[in-house]
């Protein structure tokens, strides 16, 4: 599971029936300690969280994890929002996002 | 700098280090009369990996279309294992019963939103 921060949204007419009624969402993860945007932008989907842009949620990138949240064994989708997080603590490192 | 020990990881390869959905560009399509009987029936498609701001990323990869996506379209794909799940026809099948896909359109992206800073 990944820390990320969402960046963006996508939107699709045409789509797989696995996707329909999901949200698409552009999430890239976030260096937590440095506040810093790492990595690639990945598509998440997000089922029920309902993150919106500069939300930083919980991402799981993995096809058996998403497979369940979905409640679908044929979802081929490997990127889910599973969670909005709301503080993170390491050490004496602490912070709250909303 | 040493040689990259994960070959599959260099950068002529198409999207290093994930392995989620992306977005690409239809360019062309595949026909194979003589394949592997599960190919057979799937439309095939050249597309060209891009970023989500539509810079071509990489080479062109050959994807199976779900969707019925159109030359020029901007889709998005997803890779690896996950891309021959969508074409499962029952809930319950065996890993051998499932095309050998290794990308498949998942839909036709109709707008993008970034945000990046702030």
């Amino acid at each position: 599971m990944k820390v990320c921060k969402v960046v963006g949204n996508v939107w699709a007419t045409r789509k797989h029936w696995v996707l329909k009624g999901l949200k698409l969402l552009l999430v890239r993860e976030l260096d937590v300690e440095k506040g810093e945007l790492i990595g690639d932008i990945m598509l998440a989907v997000d089922k029920s969280v309902d993150a919106g842009i500069g939300d930083t949620v919980l991402v799981i990138d993995e096809g058996n994890s998403a497979r369940q949240i979905l409640e679908n064994p044929r979802a081929g989708i490997r990127t889910v929002v599973c969670g909005i997080i709301d503080e993170v603590k390491k050490g004496g490192f602490y912070r709250r996002y909303h | 700098m040493s040689e990259p020990q994960n070959h599959r990881a260099t950068k002529r390869h198409y999207h290093v280090g994930a392995e989620g959905m992306f977005p690409a560009k239809v360019v062309g399509r595949v026909v194979a009369t003589r394949s592997y009987e599960t190919v057979k029936g799937k439309k095939l498609l050249l597309i060209q990996p891009t970023d989500w701001y539509g810079n071509p990323k990489g080479d062109p990869i050959v994807a199976a279309d779900a969707v019925g996506a159109g030359a020029g379209e901007f889709v998005f794909y997803v890779k690896a294992r996950e891309a021959c799940f969508q074409w499962m026809t029952k809930d319950e099948q065996e890993v051998s019963e499932m095309p050998p896909f290794d990308a498949t359109i998942m839909g036709i992206i109709d707008g993008v939103e970034i945000k990046e800073k702030g």
